[in-house]
């Protein structure tokens, strides 16, 4: 087994256009890692439960834009659509069941989700079929790559970043700053006053679910053009955006965006240093994150 | 010698035959379960249901030892189905590429899932509830993939083919496929027997006083680390026992066997059954594997199905069938006591 490829590694950190190609392909898995798991990592901070069926509605997010591109034929049309429809779904969920299980032990939280990590992948392939499917590429974004020090990078790419970084930049703000934000932050220490106080921590509690599946709906609108869509595809993306929320710890909205970062550069560099055991590498180092830190980098309290 | 103090010095011995005696129990249900199973094969000639039987050894051994964590130690792994798939394809690629005789490639394959579970234990033991539950997770996935990638020794996503040699030994042919299934029905029973008796050791006891209290557990003295350590690698070992029975069965190791699903539906195999009750798991195990073969003969869609039944009993009911039972049976014994 052919585990290290150390030439195809240095060759690419010798030149500035292998460097900036892979570096981009990094940020672009590293941010939608990024929606997904700042999702999870606000659900977690404030229901303190992890939702184990988030990879369904990147999944949703996906299926639902590319429907609606295919529809409508407007990209705009259609990452609203994979957005708003997630939301919807997540509320929906959270209201109808997840709000059962609270102070349950994990054991039956984690069953809820299962059942519906099961169910969400059979409708979506009742739905759409289980093979492969493919959105492609939107005429607006089908234009000449840019070179950037002799790197390609594809425009979408840049919409795809952007987007992203934006959505950290309002989430991170729209917590630290607004009424709304104090209010989720302090539902997250101490649900019991702020019921007292007046506030409805019902409805909190289904706007955070909405919000955390509505973003991981828009990482998979996104992710649409650019990745083949299939019954089961929100498995690996949950299992990654886990890893990326323990190695920024959980809970901790800067630590999910370093996190996501640290994980899409290893997988870029990793792919072209070790073909076979890229995935391995990812796990080695939350491993290594985990020992010496075992609350994550930016977590708080004690795991 | 007063009648008190005769009393008082009867008491301690009183406790230990006491445990002995529930000890001899066990022991007698054990071999009266072996010799049902045992003539099982003379009264019927189906195939199908002796094929169950063995699928429910593999299960059930491997869901009991998630149990021996789950339920008697509140470590909730979501990665267990890594050493089923482990037991499968170190035991598999033992007799493939070694040709050694069965027990001793059966010896050599929980020696590596010891070794194995030890690394993995040593750092995710530490981890407390979700973080357990994830990182247990996140290894799986390493050894699936691992799996995967490694084509030339594993085969990749075809599995291991070509099936695994099963010469004789002892006079035990397990090409046979009544001899196979005799074997499979000892070690599941000799696997129960042995699980009950951690669970009922001190070590066991040691093990619930974790699970309520571990602050206070490591307060008088217990090593909260090495205890939850120690279950881990010896529920490991039994789960590894399953998976060679599964690829004894199938005579093969496919990726699937290492996949977190076997790790969802051994969690659901307890939630079934029930983790209070030590056989709650292995009546989980013959409802789901009944479940399945119904499911599958009658929809495609066998998550949905599959789904809808796990939340009527993770929302409905709120506990095991098993559980339900015990505490059934306790109301109506105390309703007909007053």
């Amino acid at each position: 087994m052919l585990l290290l490829d150390i030439d195809a590694l240095t060759g690419c950190l010798a030149s500035s256009a292998c460097l900036v190609t892979q570096t981009t392909s990094g940020f672009i898995i590293g941010m939608l890692l990024f929606l997904v798991a700042v999702g999870l990592t606000l659900i977690f901070g404030v229901l303190k439960v992890v939702n184990f069926s988030h990879g369904a509605f990147y999944m949703f997010g996906a299926y639902f834009a590319m429907t609606a591109y295919q529809v409508t034929g407007s990209f705009a049309l259609a990452m609203l659509c994979g957005a708003a429809g997630t939301a919807l779904l997540g509320l929906v969920f959270e209201r109808v069941f997840m709000s059962r299980v609270y102070g349950s032990d994990v054991l039956m939280q984690l069953l809820v989700c299962y059942a519906f990590v099961l169910i969400f992948d059979d409708v979506v392939r009742m739905i759409w079929g289980p093979e492969f499917k493919s959105m492609g590429m939107p005429a607006a974004f089908q234009v000449a790559p840019l070179f950037i020090a002799g790197g390609v990078v594809p425009p979408y790419y840049l919409l795809l970043i952007g987007v992203a970084l934006v959505a950290a930049v309002i989430l991170g703000l729209g917590l630290a700053r607004t009424r709304i934000g104090k209010v989720i932050r302090a539902a997250a220490h101490n649900p019991g006053m702020v019921s007292a106080l007046g506030i409805n921590t019902g409805l909190i509690y289904g706007g955070v679910f909405a919000l955390g599946g509505m973003l991981a709906g828009l990482a998979g609108a996104l992710a649409a053009p650019v990745r083949s869509l299939t019954p089961g595809m929100g498995f690996s993306v949950l299992i990654e955006s886990f890893i990326v929320t323990v190695i920024g710890g959980m809970g901790s909205i800067l630590g999910a965006l370093i996190g996501a970062i640290l994980i899409g550069m290893i997988r870029s560099f990793g792919s072209l240093g070790f073909p076979l055991f890229t995935e391995g590498l990812m796990y080695l180092f939350m491993v290594i994150v985990l020992v010496s830190r075992p609350t994550g980098l930016f977590g708080k309290e004690v795991a | 010698m007063t009648e008190l103090q005769a009393e008082q010095a009867a008491v301690v011995p009183r406790i230990e035959s006491q445990s002995q005696r529930s000890r001899y129990i066990d022991v007698l249900i054990a071999l009266a379960a072996f010799a049902v199973l045992a003539i099982l094969p003379m009264l019927t000639g189906s195939k199908a249901l002796l094929d169950f039987v063995i699928r429910c050894s593999a299960f059930g051994l491997f869901a009991t030892s998630l149990n021996l964590l789950v339920g008697f130690t509140g470590l909730v792994s979501f990665g267990h189905g890594m050493f089923f798939g482990l037991g499968a394809y170190g035991f598999g690629l033992i007799m493939q590429r070694t040709g050694l005789p069965v027990p001793v490639a059966f010896v050599a394959t929980l020696v590596i899932t010891t070794l194995i579970a030890a690394v993995i234990g040593a750092i995710c033991v530490r981890l407390k509830e979700i973080y357990f539950a994830f990182v247990t997770l996140a290894f799986q996935m390493l050894i699936h993939s691992t799996i995967l990638s490694w084509v030339s020794l594993t085969g990749g996503d075809q599995g291991l083919r070509g099936g695994i040699p099963r010469p004789a030994f002892f006079g035990i042919d397990l090409s046979n496929h009544v001899h196979l299934y005799i074997t499979s029905c000892a070690l599941l029973v000799i696997g129960l027997l042995l699980m009950r008796q951690i669970a009922q050791s001190p070590f066991g006891y040691t093990l619930r006083m974790i699970r309520d209290n571990a602050t206070r557990a490591s307060f008088i003295g217990i090593d909260v680390w090495r205890a939850k350590l120690t279950i881990f690698v010896l529920a490991a070992l039994f789960a590894s026992t399953g998976g060679i029975i599964m690829a004894l069965f199938v005579s093969g190791a496919y990726p699937e066997f290492a996949y977190w699903t076997i790790s969802g539906e051994g969690i659901f195999i307890n939630m079934l059954g029930g983790v209070t009750t030590f056989l709650g798991p292995m009546v989980g195990t013959v409802l789901l594997l009944i479940l399945n073969d119904t499911v599958t003969r009658l929809t495609e869609y066998y998550g949905i199905v599959l789904g809808i039944v796990i939340l009527f009993f993770a929302i409905g009911l709120r506990k095991g069938l098993m559980d339900f039972v015990v505490e059934w049976y306790a109301r109506r014994r105390d309703g007909s006591g007053k």
